[in-house]
């Protein structure tokens, strides 16, 4: 008799599923007992949300879909933060959960939750299979609807019943999917690529401000040529680090409530914003009446929905970022005279380089400087969510797409340490460092034990202040240094740390931190640095809510 | 601001109403009114929806609905030639002689149905558009209504056009 679970893992295996993060339950026991011996790499995280960030880690480093499995109630509960991180920025994860039997669905059964319902905003798509019959197509709808168009995450909810019954149904699966309700354009439209062409032939200050759709669209080959050929400086979201080399010479680096001047000068004086996979998010705008105030805009997206959402937009281009850029530089004949423009850019970058006091202490900019340094671009960088974030986005020179994984969107602290070790199973090849925070970090240290058991050779830089570091720093700069509830007592990470089985250094001092990086990163295994820095260092350049992007504080002004 | 009317044509599924309300809510999209029911198609169900707000509104309302997987097809039928009707039920006193004859005679007028005589009350169904049911509903204040219910706005294209098959 074939059953449900079996179903479910052979259609897993079709879809090309190699590693599941999960957790296991009462309801997921038959889904259990299938893995027991598939070739499937299942690995136990030490709580469910860990999971849910794993599979999204393993998918932003793979591109490719990444899987966790849950059991029902508080199981599936727990991997809603981690299901919607993915759903904010787009990540193709699917997420599968145990639910009670179809019999006792609605009657508060023992670990029932209505995950369809709870999940509903959070995913592409979501599906709670009631027939046993209709499982296969359920999966191969699933990661359809979650790779392709704009990605995001998809749940399937399983009840125990189904997973245990027999299949019966014989008809084969069609080999693609077909969905009436979803058909995601790909090409732009003609006409409008001409458009843009002529308005960048016009532009004398033309600006390309690019996002997380050019990784995702794997267009970051595209874009370079595209730049380069056009001779248009380039700045990039968060998202968007790593989609042109951090070091290229029309690279201005990342805009926004924490971009760099020429950025947000280039944002702010530019007569055509060229917004590439971008979705014009209120940390990059600022204030949305003054961004690009000069500025034609086009804007390119796979999801219509973003269009005209936050920003008015002279030319809309809907469709895949990776084909419409193959368009635009297939139709281009000429562009417009950018040399005094790409001077301009030239000039604030190396008038306003970014910078921090440089003076023996030990510092969270120069711990990531000498990551950089060490690293060379070579490596998978995670980070958490805070200060640790902005100054691994700032002060780390990414060279490749899929290099960083952060969460942009949802800003989900805790994220960083459950993804790094989703994103060393899709890059097992590449160097996976999580960069946290003290405070991040506590929040799903419990994975220590997932790394220890695995030997996972993630190596986690705490940049440790004993504060939550972002939120002091609003604290000083707009609540009169009022510190309420962000000061975090001091932790011996490295005894921790040990206690699970992993290794781990403290540094206290500027002349510590090579060594200890090049330590971990020679360590075969799992590795914890603890640098304890300067307290209360701040983030800057900051915009500050509701301000201009071009009104920043903590800078040398122009 | 003005109201628009938007026919959605959706997968006849569980759970597709309360992906289309939900999404409503959470992007802070008032709903008007609203009703739903099988169509045309066997396995579609038609939502029609009316729902405020100025253009730059009602385009993200229609594109975020779009998004929806089980959503087909959306629809503004609002700058176009449609056919729009709402029914409603109003139970009204008619107590007195007097009264009881002015309620028919109105009745008669907007071309409402009585349903039901009670000793005490008369139930009456009434078609038309939103502004007719409002007059007919503000006539009858006067005797005394005791319970009212409204359906939701339906709407169909004029002509051979449909909704599937227009841009």
């Amino acid at each position: 008799m074939k059953t449900g679970a079996r179903t479910l893992i052979e259609a897993l295996q079709r879809e090309g599923v190699d590693t599941i993060f999960g957790y296991p339950g009462g309801v997921v026991l038959p889904i259990y007992d299938e893995l027991y011996d598939s070739s499937i790499r299942h690995i136990l995280v030490r709580h469910e949300q860990a999971a849910a960030h794993a599979a999204d880690g393993y998918a932003r480093a793979s591109g490719r879909v990444g899987v966790c499995l849950a059991t029902s109630g508080p199981g599936a509960c727990n991997l809603v933060t981690g299901i919607a991180t993915a759903y904010m920025d787009s990540i193709p994860v699917v997420a599968l959960t145990g639910q009670v039997p179809t019999g006792l669905l609605g009657n508060d059964a023992f670990q029932e939750s209505d995950i369809t319902g709870i999940t509903m905003p959070v995913t592409k798509h979501n599906y709670l299979v009631k027939d046993a019959n209709d499982l296969d197509r359920a999966v191969q709808e699933a990661f359809y609807i979650a790779r392709t168009g704009r990605p995001g995450p998809v749940l399937i909810d399983l009840p125990k019943d189904v997973s245990t019954s027999e299949v019966r149904s014989t008809k084969p699966l069609a080999e693609t999917v077909s969905l009436r309700g979803y058909q995601p354009t790909y090409q732009g439209h003609v006409r409008q690529i001409d458009k843009a062409l002529d308005l960048i032939a016009r532009a004398e200050r033309p600006l390309i401000y690019a996002g997380g759709g050019v990784v995702l669209s794997g267009a970051s080959a595209e874009l370079l040529e595209f730049a380069e050929t056009a001779a248009i400086p380039v700045t990039t979201t968060l998202m968007g680090l790593g989609a042109v080399p951090g070091d290229h010479p029309l690279n201005l680096g990342m805009l926004g409530m924490h971009g760099t001047q020429s950025a947000n000068y280039a944002v702010t004086e530019c007569d055509l914003l060229l917004a590439v996979g971008v979705r014009f998010d209120d940390r990059v705008t600022g204030k949305i009446e003054t961004f690009a105030p000069n500025a034609a805009v086009v804007h390119i997206d796979i999801d219509p929905a973003e269009i005209g959402k936050n920003k008015k937009v002279d030319v809309p281009i809907v469709g895949d970022v990776k084909a419409v850029l193959q368009a635009l530089l297939r139709r281009m004949q000429k562009h417009g005279q950018t040399a005094n423009w790409i001077a301009r850019t030239n000039a604030w970058k190396a008038q306003y380089p970014l910078r921090y006091r440089d003076d023996g202490c030990l510092r969270p900019q120069y711990v990531i400087q000498e990551l950089s340094d060490v690293l060379k671009g070579e490596g998978i960088i995670v980070s958490e969510v805070g200060q640790n974030q902005m100054w691994t986005a700032l002060y780390y020179c990414f060279k490749k797409p899929r290099t960083w994984i952060t969460s942009g969107g949802l800003g989900t602290m805790g994220y960083g340490f459950p993804a790094a070790i989703g994103a060393h199973f899709a890059r097992p090849d590449l160097p996976v460092v999580d960069v946290a925070g003290d405070g991040s970090f506590q929040m799903n240290i419990q994975e220590l034990g997932t790394v220890a058991q695995y030997h996972i050779p993630v190596k986690v830089v705490i940049l440790n202040n004993m504060y939550l570091g972002m939120v002091r720093q609003w604290q000083e700069l707009f609540y009169d240094r009022r510190y309420s509830y962000t000061e975090l007592p001091p932790v011996d990470f490295v005894k921790i740390a040990n206690a699970y089985g992993v290794e781990g250094i403290r540094v206290e001092e500027k002349d510590g931190v090579r060594e200890a990086i090049e330590t971990a990163l020679a360590t075969d295994g799992p590795f914890v640095l603890d640098f304890r820095v300067e307290r209360e260092e701040n983030v800057f350049p900051m915009v500050p809510a509701g301000a201009a992007i071009n009104e920043m504080i903590g800078v040398r002004q122009g | 601001m003005k109201p628009h009317t938007l026919s959605v044509l959706v997968e006849n599924r569980a759970g597709v109403l309360s992906r289309v309300a939900g999404m409503f809510s959470r992007r802070g999209f008032n709903i008007e009114s609203l009703a739903v029911g099988t169509c045309e198609e066997p396995n579609m169900s038609r939502i029609t929806i009316v729902v405020n707000g100025d253009d730059g509104i009602v385009e993200q309302v229609m594109k975020q609905t779009n998004k929806l997987i089980d959503v087909i097809k959306v629809s503004d039928l609002t700058e176009r030639e449609s056919v729009e009707r709402e029914l409603a039920l109003i139970k009204v006193a008619a107590e007195s002689g007097t009264s009881r004859a002015e309620i028919l005679q109105i009745a008669d007028i907007f071309r409402a149905q009585v349903v039901d005589v009670g000793s005490k009350t008369l139930v009456l169904q009434v078609t038309g558009d939103t502004s007719k049911i409002d007059a007919l509903e503000k006539l009858l204040r006067q005797y005394g209504i005791k319970e009212l219910v409204r359906t939701g706005k339906i709407a169909l294209l004029r002509g051979a056009k449909t909704v599937k098959s227009s841009k």
